[in-house]
């Protein structure tokens, strides 16, 4: 086990820090001058020479890029192009909304997939299970912001003009202030985040629940004579899990991604807005910290599942 | 994996009991996809909007209106776009172009994204996967390694990273290449699998002692082997590609406006919903029919190729083989 982790932390380090050299090469080595972006495009030569003595831009290459691993290894992210904040100010400050946001879909997600999955295994080629293939298919094929959007037009804007207003989609109430708010707020981005992961969880959840309800100990769980209910929740769904929950591990780690889409829709400020609004005023610090802080959620939750896959299934050899 | 795929069940050869004759799997693959109502609905759905996007300056010249053009009475005096009617038939939009108009040429976008960017992961994902399997050792190391490596970037803010740096020129070349390479590992992974397995088989050997050499083996004895695997995973990825193309647009660092593409239209949308649903409707509409209509055809595909398989999607990279327990699967290997 700890010869595994090792291995798998050493490759995942390998990913982050291939990842780290790209985002450099993308952005100081690629022709474009963070020193014009800061100064503007109408700084003189003297203006912009200074800015690049600033930020250690006149020097070679290969010690800037020494500067920028040892700058990332100490934690120390920089300050933002715009307005000299720091970078990890930032980030705490919008982390929250996105960690509101990730929780709340995932959870939804988890209980309608599963549900839902369960429910077509129990009673498979019926109705029941055509139905939620049917709508398994449907938010499958449903783009992320597209869903949003008509959330939009029917729940809030719609609604709002029959005087039901209890949907808002400006702006973020935060938990510790106002919990109800807090939810109201969130409530249909947690909803477009979740029905188009939940179909996924839906047809994984189904699949496994098939396999394992065919299973021999199944069948010695009904003719000792358990509940049906028995049978199914703790012997059938309990070992049917596990699939679900990797593919659980490794969707929270690339959440981080995924929230950019269902932010920018509602105009959430979290960290995927962040990013869109740094990529327009192209405030490298910021972008660079963000593409860095996804890598290693992935990163950190793949190594995660992996083991946790061998704690729950013993038969995971771990080599 | 056994070598056909899917055994003889037949279970709609209507003749079979007169005249029993040999048919290729693909054949038979053929034979119940024309079968499948899904299959034949969804092909409707895809050939309409394939003349949809082909058709896009007939639909321009029949209605008098170009794809960027502004009409001045697109838009109510207030600047408020008009709705469907007589002068729009599926309204106008903020600028006062033609709504209807613009969904055709966006199709073409759409489609010409969908499609080559997926066809060209496929065939860089094919020959990665075919190295790395054939070759085994080091050479599979390294690329098994690289492809996991691909996997685990979070590829939404790394092509949004990407795409920002490159600038507007060649945006659609970039784009391409970028949804490519976020998505050709997955195929690699699969079809490295399946040969890990094919290449133990006998015929392989045989081939070795004829003196075929490394590529021929490669691309002629193992290959149509795992072809089917890799056209299923094919139909699935281009819808896939469609809404990343459509979701890069939408955050407006995919195709450059004023050239039409679904996900710009539908980012515009956002801002004017409340005073033109039509424009946020429509849209929306020709993007799910098409990502909808390949689905149930990847779907089908996969069906059709091998009827043991359970209905819908395997995720990229998750491909957890779920065989339905209620099919008999214990002729699957007489076919052999």
């Amino acid at each position: 086990m700890t010869r595994f982790l090792a291995r798998r932390i050493a490759f995942g380090a390998l990913v982050l820090w291939v990842v780290v050299t790209v985002v450099f090469i993308l952005y100081f080595v690629a022709p474009n001058d963070p020193a014009r972006l800061i100064a503007g495009r109408l700084a003189n030569a003297q203006t912009l020479a200074a800015v690049r003595h600033n930020l250690g831009l006149d020097q070679p290459l290969i010690v800037q890029y020494g500067h920028y691993l040892s700058r990332l290894l100490h934690g120390n992210l920089g300050y933002s192009y715009v307005g000299n904040e720091s970078v990890t100010t930032i980030i705490g400050q919008d982390l929250p909304v996105t960690a509101s946001l990730a929780a709340g879909g995932a959870l939804i997600w988890l209980i309608i997939g599963v549900t839902s999955g369960v429910l077509a295994a129990r009673r498979p080629r019926t109705l029941a299970d055509r139905s939620v293939t049917a709508f398994a298919l449907f938010f499958y094929s449903m783009p992320t912001f597209l869903l949003g959007e008509l959330f939009l037009l029917v729940f809030f804007f719609e609604l709002h003009r029959v005087g039901f207003n209890f949907f808002t989609v400006t702006g973020y109430a935060s938990i510790t202030q106002d919990p109800a708010e807090w939810a109201r707020h969130l409530i249909l981005p947690w909803f477009t985040i979740a029905l188009v992961t939940a179909s996924i969880y839906s047809r994984l959840t189904r699949g496994s629940m098939l396999d394992v309800l065919g299973e021999d100990y199944i069948r010695t769980a009904r003719a000792k004579g358990l509940t049906e209910r028995r049978v199914i929740y703790r012997h059938g769904l309990r070992a049917a899990l596990t699939p679900v929950l990797t593919e659980f591990g490794i969707d929270l780690g690339t959440l981080l991604g995924g929230v950019i889409v269902t932010e920018n829709v509602f105009g959430l400020p979290g960290l995927g807005n962040q990013l869109l609004t740094s990529i327009t005023r192209e405030d490298l610090p910021v972008i660079i910290a963000l593409v860095i802080l996804a890598s290693t959620f992935i990163v950190v939750a793949n190594i995660v599942v992996d083991a946790f896959y061998a704690v729950l299934d013993p038969r995971v050899r771990l080599t | 994996m056994n070598l056909g795929i899917g055994g003889p069940e037949a279970e709609t050869s209507v003749g079979a009991a007169t005249t029993i004759e040999g048919r290729s799997p693909s054949r038979l693959a053929f034979e119940r996809l024309r079968h499948d109502r899904a299959a034949i609905g969804s092909c409707v759905v895809i050939v309409l909007i394939i003349l949809m996007a082909v058709l896009a300056p007939v639909v321009a010249h029949l209605t008098g209106h170009g794809p960027d053009t502004q009409y001045s009475f697109g838009r109510s005096p207030a600047g408020i776009p008009v709705g469907p009617g007589r002068h729009f038939l599926l309204g106008a939009d903020e600028l006062g172009r033609d709504v209807l108009v613009r969904i055709c040429y966006g199709a073409r976008i759409s489609l010409l994204v969908g499609v080559v960017a997926s066809s060209l992961a496929t065939a860089v994902g094919v020959v990665i996967g075919l190295a790395a399997g054939y070759f085994g050792r080091v050479v599979d190391t390294i690329l098994a390694r690289f492809m996991d490596a691909v996997l685990s970037l979070p590829y939404l803010i790394f092509a949004i990273a990407l795409v920002s740096v490159v600038g507007n020129s060649d945006r659609l070349l970039v784009i391409i290449g970028v949804i490519a390479f976020f998505s050709f590992a997955s195929v690699g992974r699969i079809v490295r699998g399946q040969v890990l397995s094919v290449k133990e088989k006998e015929f392989v050997e045989a081939a070795h002692a004829l003196g075929s050499g490394d590529l021929r083996i490669m691309f002629v004895d193992i290959l149509p082997n795992v072809l089917a695997q890799v056209i299923v995973y094919l139909t699935l990825l281009i819808p896939a590609s469609i809404v990343f193309e459509a979701t890069l647009s939408f955050l407006a660092i995919g195709i450059v406006p004023p050239t039409p593409s679904w996900g710009d239209m539908l980012s515009e949308a956002l801002q004017y919903y409340q005073v033109a649903w039509w424009y946020l409707i429509f849209p929306g509409l020709a993007l799910l029919a098409t990502t909808l209509a390949f689905n149930l055809l990847g779907d089908s595909v996969r069906d059709a190729f091998d009827p043991r398989y359970n209905r819908l999607f395997t995720r990229k990279g998750a491909s957890v083989l779920t065989h339905t327990v209620l099919l008999n699967t214990a002729d699957e290997d007489s076919s052999l």
